[in-house]
């Protein structure tokens, strides 16, 4: 807690100055050469851990041993192979030859480490291998006891519960907002009408924050690195991940690797910036394994992201966090976690590969692969099994211009949209692959939009459901079609459900658990919502939050959010509305950031006992009901009471100063010269009626 | 600023003068010079006195200026009988307190504070971490003086105690705070504003949006707002007979609203 009431200092003497600590570029502050002011830098703390050894004196010296022992006339030519300064080479003082090994001293600890590494087991020749040591490490070796003793059994002490948040007994979630220097993670406390904090910070983050895939960890990133926070009634730092100048995290679904990434100016100007992305363990923070190289190496296809990077560039997939992979030139590099590894030590070769797709569930990798030769090779979609990189599917598409993947949610369909040029190839028109993952033998139906030219501006499918919506059309006001993949009246071919014409939207939000989704107009329509039941298909609300920038639904499906952030000046804050549409309540936060809600990890309750409680809700929502009539009654009490003590609290101010009043009625008097005109709430409005001479004429009468 | 009997006017100008008129000819009666931009104004209690700020003008601060105001403009002189000087930065509004023992002004620095008239001393100061947080645009008086109501860029109004500075409300809002005025009639509270023209980045497709937000005095809960400016609100005053208002704005518009019967019925 020592940071933060050191920073209430510093805001405090800020506004003091008026200066306005978000506005001072702090990396522009150059400390005298050799000054720390004796303020502990964050750095340090992390170095400190790794050099411990240093403190002998001894720690830039290496010993090499194994050299051939040479009388003195062959010194010459044996330090001519191990040159440097500081050699010391002892000899033996009776036979005059060289002992058989030497010692050599450098400048830094960190040269001396350099040294060892690059030449223990140098071949100078058959006979003779280098052995090279720090010197530091004998001592180490020496203490080593000849008697092997059981390390020491540490009594076990069990961690915090992580995953306590989700035993609340009000079952509400929590999400996690930024705005200025602070970072709050509050309750959704619906019912209340108002969020309830949790856990506030200012500065706990140097730029943005994260939750992981399952909700157990806050991620935040600072100038070092990154670190992730948790526990289980506040948040703790957990575990701390050393990487300087790290832009972008990313966490494995399965919470158990954390990936960073940072892109570094090259020496040379013209070269491009040297990436490097390091892959930790979660709960250990070891490194498991680490990538560097040229930025060129990771922005393949796709669209170019931070740095021409897209993010992420390690895709997780195959359940379990079994493996990940990387879009490469002409290949897609499959790695698995076993080992960190390339699965069979290579990539899997395709050429010319632009884009590639993990199932969500299954490892299967969906491909796209561009047209050749104008025309001569066809453009092909192909579904590749991991880790026996077989071909599940593959179809070949003509005259393809373009080609998105989109997986749903189950991994039960994949759906693949497909810009076609016209026989002119001067404009392009869209469909979709439709293939069946879970079927024999993955049938793929071809979808065409009822108008073949309508240009698609959004497509999402439902979560853990069967249908899917697309927003398609030119005109200001796009229309919405929503589809099914399996009616009742037609098991096996996707139909379509409705379409729903002129609509002001540019972004589908389906609710995580289906059947509801939010049709949002976001910039150009600035904020327009439209709350829509699928299964009904019809409308439930609509309604707008001027300026909305973000909408994200809760883990449960049941509130929704709606954000400004500070893309916008004014009004910045966010709203949560039910699920159908009803404003539940607001809040204004100058300089929004960010609005996280915290995830869920998947329930534990077997599709049995799922149907179960659907079919008993009425029985289980008595019990609710009565919960919230309570909460309801006891808020318009308190209520009540709030307005009848603010009430009573006027009532006195008033008599006050009307006692007041009185007493200096008299002297109000004198100053106005006796006039008693007192009464000046009740103003006189007096008609006066003036004559005003308008104009003198004379008539002369001839 | 109109002296109690609404027969004389007393006016400040950026032309660094401050002039008496005479409401029913429109005569003017007299000139007080400055060495800058005359702010604000107002008379005091019995009319023989006038408070007029000046604002800081190349290497001048801001000043706070009691003149002397005759019966008989004939008889008028231009000296001043107090300078008050001290606050950073220009001041917006400066008001006479009850029986004229203060003056209370309010400004850039945003904070209010309270002065002696008779020694010029400063009394009292608004505190920093309640108070308002960015420059106080505007100030409104109570008719019986007792309390008052100033308007911040902060976007919020706060409304004082006139004798001892006590904070009693705020009222928040979303939008910088250029004009306030309290009904004569009704517990209600009215503020007005908008971004600065300036400072507006995206073209506000809702025209008229600009409102005057209507508070509960009491309860600090907005009550609702009257649209129809299409640029920010400077300027907001009351009827006397609490029944009609006037805003004007940057738009160069003048409005005059009466209100409905239902206004008068309104409860939260």
């Amino acid at each position: 807690m020592g940071d933060v009431l050191i920073m209430n200092e510093i805001d405090a003497t800020a506004n003091r100055l008026g200066i306005d600590l978000l506005q001072v570029d702090l990396d522009s502050i150059q400390l005298p050469p050799g000054e720390d002011l004796g303020i502990i830098s964050d750095d340090e703390d992390v170095y400190e851990d790794d050099d411990q050894e240093v403190e002998s004196g001894f720690g830039n010296i290496i010993v090499v041993d194994n050299l051939p022992v040479v009388p003195k006339e062959k010194f010459e030519k044996l330090e001519g192979v191990i040159k440097e300064d500081g050699l010391w080479m002892p000899v033996d003082p009776e036979t005059q030859k060289s002992l058989g090994y030497c010692f050599i001293e450098y400048n830094t600890p960190q040269e001396a480490e350099l040294a060892k590494e690059k030449t223990n087991g140098y071949k100078l020749d058959r006979a003779h291998i280098f052995a090279v040591n720090m010197f530091d490490d004998f001592d180490k070796f020496m203490k080593v006891p000849d008697e092997w003793a059981p390390p020491e059994h540490k009594p076990y002490t069990p961690g915090e519960n992580l995953q306590k948040w989700l035993t609340d007994e009000k079952a509400r979630d929590q999400f996690v907002i930024r705005s200025g220097t602070d970072t709050e993670v509050l309750w959704n406390d619906a019912r209340h009408l108002k969020p309830e904090p949790v856990y506030k910070r200012s500065y706990w983050t140097e730029s943005f924050v994260q939750w992981s895939p399952l909700g157990t960890y806050l991620a935040t990133v600072h100038r070092q690195g990154a670190a992730v926070w948790g526990g289980a009634n506040t948040f703790n730092r957990l575990m701390r991940y050393a990487h300087p100048q790290v832009k972008l995290i990313d966490f494995s679904p399965g919470e158990k690797y954390l990936v960073t990434y940072s892109s570094h100016e090259p020496s040379n100007p013209r070269d491009a910036n040297r990436v490097v992305i390091n892959i930790f363990d979660v709960r250990t923070g070891k490194v498991m394994r680490d990538f560097k190289g040229s930025a060129d190496e990771f922005a393949v296809g796709g669209t170019g992201g931070v740095a021409g990077v897209s993010w992420p560039v390690f895709r997780w997939g195959g359940g379990k966090d079994k493996y990940f992979a990387k879009l490469g030139k002409n290949m897609i590099s499959v790695y698995e976690t076993e080992s960190f590894t390339l699965i069979d030590k290579k990539s899997l070769k395709v050429e010319n590969v632009m884009d590639f797709s993990w199932s969500p569930t299954d490892p299967i990798i969906s491909l796209f692969v561009p047209e050749l030769g104008g025309g001569n090779q066809p453009a092909r979609v192909s579904l590749v099994q991991i880790p026996s990189k077989e071909e599940l599917r593959q179809k070949n598409l003509f005259s393809v211009s373009d080609c998105k993947m989109y997986w749903q949610s189950s991994g039960d369909y994949l759906a693949v949209k497909v810009d076609r040029y016209t026989k002119t190839k001067k404009s392009t028109y869209t469909g979709f692959e439709l293939f069946r993952i879970k079927e024999r033998d993955i049938p793929i139906e071809v979808l065409e939009l009822d108008n073949k030219n309508d240009k698609i501006i959004a497509f999402a499918w439902e979560p853990k459901g069967h249908r899917f919506a697309v927003i398609h059309g030119d005109s200001p006001r796009p229309d919405i079609s929503f589809y099914s993949m399996r009616t009742a009246q037609h098991a096996g071919r996707v139909s379509k459900l409705t379409t729903l014409k002129g609509k002001q939207a540019n972004a589908l939000f389906w609710s995580p658990s289906g059947r509801f989704i939010v049709l949002a107009g976001l910039k150009g329509f600035n904020g327009q919502l439209e709350f829509y039941n699928v299964d009904e298909l019809e409308t439930m609300a609509t309604a707008e939050h001027f300026m909305a920038t973000d909408v994200e639904w809760d883990p449960t499906g049941r509130y929704v959010a709606t954000a400004v952030t500070s893309v916008h000046e004014m009004e910045n804050g966010f709203n949560i509305w039910s699920f159908n549409g009803k404003l539940l309540y607001r809040t204004l936060k100058d300089h929004f950031f960010q609005f996280l809600w915290r995830p869920r990890p998947p329930s534990f309750l077997t599709p049995e006992k799922e149907e179960e409680i659907a079919k008993n809700l009425k029985k289980y929502s008595k019990k609710y009901e009565a919960e919230d009539q309570d909460v309801s009654m006891q808020l318009s009490e308190q209520e009540r009471e709030k307005r009848r003590s603010l009430k009573n609290e006027w009532e006195k101010k008033i008599s006050e100063w009307k006692r007041l009043h009185e007493e200096e009625k008299m002297e109000r008097q004198m100053l106005r010269d006796g006039e008693a005109s007192d009464e000046e709430e009740e103003y006189e409005a007096k008609e006066v009626e003036v004559e005003e001479v308008l104009d003198v004429t004379e008539e002369v009468e001839e | 600023m109109f002296q109690a009997n609404s027969m004389t006017l007393i006016t400040g100008s950026a032309d660094q003068t401050a002039k008496l008129w005479n409401v029913e000819t429109g005569a003017q009666l007299f000139t007080f010079n400055f060495d800058s931009p005359a702010r604000s104004v107002d008379f005091a209690v019995g009319d023989k006195l006038a408070v007029i700020t000046t604002d800081p003008f190349m290497e001048l601060n801001s000043a706070i200026h009691v003149k002397r105001i005759a019966r008989d403009p004939a008889d008028q002189g231009g000296e001043s009988v107090l300078i008050l000087k001290g606050p950073q930065g220009r001041i917006n509004r400066a008001v006479w307190g009850p029986l004229n023992r203060t003056i209370i002004s309010a400004g850039e620095d945003a904070i209010v504070r309270i002065w002696d008239t008779e020694t010029g001393k400063l009394l009292k100061e608004s505190d920093k971490e309640t108070g308002h947080k960015k420059t106080i645009t505007s100030l409104a008086k109570a008719a019986d003086g007792s309390h008052f109501l100033t308007g911040s860029l902060d976007k919020s109004a706060k409304l004082w105690d006139a004798r001892t500075l006590e904070l009693i409300k705020t009222y928040v809002t979303e939008r910088p705070v250029n004009a306030v005025t309290m009904s004569p009639l009704l517990d209600h509270v009215v503020l007005g504003g908008g971004q600065d023209a300036s400072a507006v980045t995206t073209t506000d497709h809702r025209a008229g949006k600009f409102e005057a937000k209507f508070f509960d005095k009491i309860l600090q809960e907005e009550i609702g707002g009257v649209k129809g400016h299409f640029g920010p609100i400077n300027a907001l005053a009351f009827n006397p007979d609490g029944k009609s208002f006037s805003s004007g704005g940057e738009d160069g518009y003048v409005r005059l609203h009466h209100f409905d019967p239902d206004y008068f019925n309104i409860k939260i």
